[in-house]
């Protein structure tokens, strides 16, 4: 052999950190993140000024004098209509709201979209395509028949019967979330169980619950943003004192008697929007935790 | 197994299945013995893993029974039949350890403890899965699952075991080793299996009887061997065999048959022939090389595979093959000689695709 084949490039090949392609990206995804976290930052820091330094024009500013009385006061003091007790209230309604309907809604759903994908019952074809339509047709249509028949029930204007309402409209987005996952296991794993002499409910229960862990962890994060981040079911099916977070954020933040508080609104708006927030922040690193401990194929 | 010897262990009379208007399998019959090893053979879409559904009642049938040791389960369900199940998948319950897995079934049935304990250890001994019982599915093995797998059809102590394509996920060696240890497993147990497969190596070698299906129906239902050599039609026998028999479309008069002109003497063909268009049908074991041949051909192509080679020649435009000892190398063009063994040829009717 001759060495002369030994000359040239050799390993890895050297990149440059600096290139266009490098600065198209990083350039970018700055702008982007930007355009996303200032008006954050603008919310941040204005919530924790008094009301005289807002006055003073520079929203970009860092605060001179950090004040929590602001959020003290969106927390407990500030009024809607008659009631001076800030959004505490609004906050718990959201809690009685959100807690059930997400429970309730995934609990259904998942069994009707375990009865869906492994249970070929007579006109299973037929429900799942009234339920699909049932996805399509805008909430506002339906927004009045659902006012007649929460009436008719005698629920209108109660906790029960917002849960109710978003039990049923997040009704068709999660079976199919369910299904779908559902029809990805092997369908002989369901056979085996009935072999094994599973029913219904222990193959739903022993079998499909177990390994459907990130599925849950997506409906949940679905269904809790969802639902807590509603606005109109809110304000269309309860009356004012069971009114969720976000409704009397909007009130608090359209009064138009008075000074406007911008730190008040801020703070108020900040906290409303905290709960999603921490739901993705949790369920973000158990999903991917649930994911991993999927390696259930095989 | 002395008395029941008489009763089969699992009979199918008329079954009938179908999805609205596709009929998937129309009027099974089966009978099978007490310790038999059936295989049930066909290509996809065949019917063969269907009958197994039904045998299993994983799956409604439209018409017909089955009984299952006498006990007509038509009706039952799949826990209440008196079967194991092994599947392709393997089908084991990923969150559960093996131990969980063999126990599943048992539990479920609210077997005594002990009782359970027991099962698994004597399972765990006759597939030699005592190392892992305590595993998680994810860390075995393709091997070592389907032990497993079997070991759960094991533990429920059934008369009849079904297998659902159990190799099909296994590389080629441990599918092999697999096949003999299932074939020992049936000699120790003496239990009745019945068996699906794709594969005619698996069929061949494993079963006692093989049922050939092809759309649904039943095409032969006999030993391997007779199978082989006496295939009941064209269909049948293109199947069985690799590389598959040889087909030569001619007629028969007299004692000869007739192909493009010349003659090949049917002396000692074993059934009553008369005179007319038929189909030859040889197995390339079958045809010998000869100075005295009845059909002369060309060599296209030559396979080696060390204990033996096969020979594809051209035979009047027609593609011909030879299975011989691997002793002789052909030149690419040579003009072969080639004599039939008549007593194990095959002819058949180019109408109906009967045997003669």
């Amino acid at each position: 052999m001759v060495d002369l084949t030994l000359d040239g490039p050799r390993g890895p090949k050297p990149r440059r950190a600096i290139s266009g392609r490098n600065i198209m990206i990083y350039g970018t995804l700055i702008v982007v993140a930007l355009y996303y976290l200032i008006p954050l930052y603008v919310m941040v820091v204005t919530s924790l000024k008094g009301l005289p330094e807002i006055r003073m024009g520079n929203i970009f500013a860092p605060p001179v004098e950090i004040t929590f009385e602001p959020w003290v006061k969106a927390w407990s003091e500030a009024c809607t209509g008659l009631n001076c007790d800030g959004l505490q209230r609004g906050f718990w309604n959201s809690v009685r709201i959100t807690v059930p309907s997400v429970i309730v809604s995934i609990l259904i759903a998942s069994i009707n979209g375990y009865a869906l994908a492994n249970w070929r019952f007579k006109g299973a074809e037929l429900f799942f395509a009234i339920l699909m339509i049932g996805a399509f047709i805008p909430y506002q249509v339906m927004l009045y028949p659902m006012v007649i028949l929460l009436r008719e029930l005698g629920l209108y204007g109660s906790l029960t019967g917002l849960v109710l309402v978003h039990t049923v409209f997040g009704m068709p987005i999660l079976t199919l979330l369910f299904r779908n996952y559902f029809a990805t296991l092997p369908d002989e794993l369901f056979k085996a169980a009935r072999v094994d002499g599973t029913g219904f409910w222990g193959i739903y229960f022993r079998i499909m619950l177990p390994l459907s862990l990130p599925i849950f962890v997506v409906a949940v994060i679905l269904q809790v943003t969802g639902i807590w981040n509603d606005f109109l079911f809110g304000v269309v099916y309860t009356r004012p004192q069971y009114y969720p977070m976000t409704v009397q954020l909007n009130n608090i933040v359209n009064t138009t008697t008075g000074v406007k508080e911008y730190n008040v609104n801020m703070a108020a708006t900040i906290l409303t929007g905290l709960v999603p927030l921490v739901i993705y922040f949790v369920s973000g690193r158990l999903f991917v935790r649930g994911i991993a401990a999927g390696a259930v194929k095989g | 197994m002395t008395e029941a010897t008489s009763q089969p262990s699992l009979a199918i009379h008329n079954l009938q299945l179908s999805f609205g208007a596709v009929q998937v399998l129309e009027d099974v019959n089966m009978q099978i013995m007490p310790g038999e090893f059936v295989v049930l053979l066909g290509g996809s879409g065949s019917g063969k893993s269907t009958i197994l559904n039904c045998i299993a009642g994983l799956l409604d049938i439209s018409d017909g029974q089955i009984f299952i040791n006498g006990r007509n389960v038509t009706w039952e369900e799949p826990k209440d039949r008196g079967i194991g199940m092994v599947f392709q998948s393997y089908a084991l319950y990923p969150q559960m350890s093996v131990r969980g897995n063999l126990a599943f079934g048992l539990k479920n049935a609210r077997l005594p403890r002990q009782e359970i304990a027991s099962r698994i250890a004597r399972a765990a001994e006759i597939l030699q899965i005592g190392d892992y019982l305590d595993r998680k599915p994810a860390a075995l093995s393709g091997g070592q699952r389907q032990r497993v797998a079997i070991g759960r059809a094991l533990v429920r102590d059934v008369d009849v075991f079904l297998f659902d394509e159990p190799l099909s996920n296994l590389d080629a060696k441990l599918r092999a080793e697999l096949r003999v240890e299932i074939k020992r497993l049936h000699e120790t147990l003496g239990n009745t299996m019945v068996y699906v497969t794709h594969d005619q190596i698996e069929a061949m070698t494993l079963a006692d009887r093989i049922a050939l299906l092809r759309n649904g129906v039943i095409q032969q239902f006999a030993s391997p061997d007779e199978i082989y050599r006496k295939p009941v039609n064209l269909y049948v026998a293109g199947f069985i065999g690799s590389p598959s028999m040889n087909f030569l479309k001619g007629e028969i008069a007299g004692d000869s048959f007739r192909f493009n002109g010349r003659g090949v003497s049917l002396a000692g063909y074993d059934g009553d022939l008369s005179d007319g268009p038929a189909i030859l049908g040889i197995r390339p074991e079958h045809v010998t090389l000869s100075d005295q041949p009845d059909l002369e051909a060309q060599v296209e192509l030559q396979e080696h595979m060390g204990a033996e080679s096969v020979t594809y020649l051209r035979l009047d435009g027609q593609r011909f093959a030879i299975r011989a000892p691997d002793e002789r190398r052909h030149v690419i063009g040579t003009t072969l000689g080639l004599r039939f063994d008549m007593t194990r040829a095959s002819l058949f009717d180019p109408r109906t695709e009967l045997r003669l």
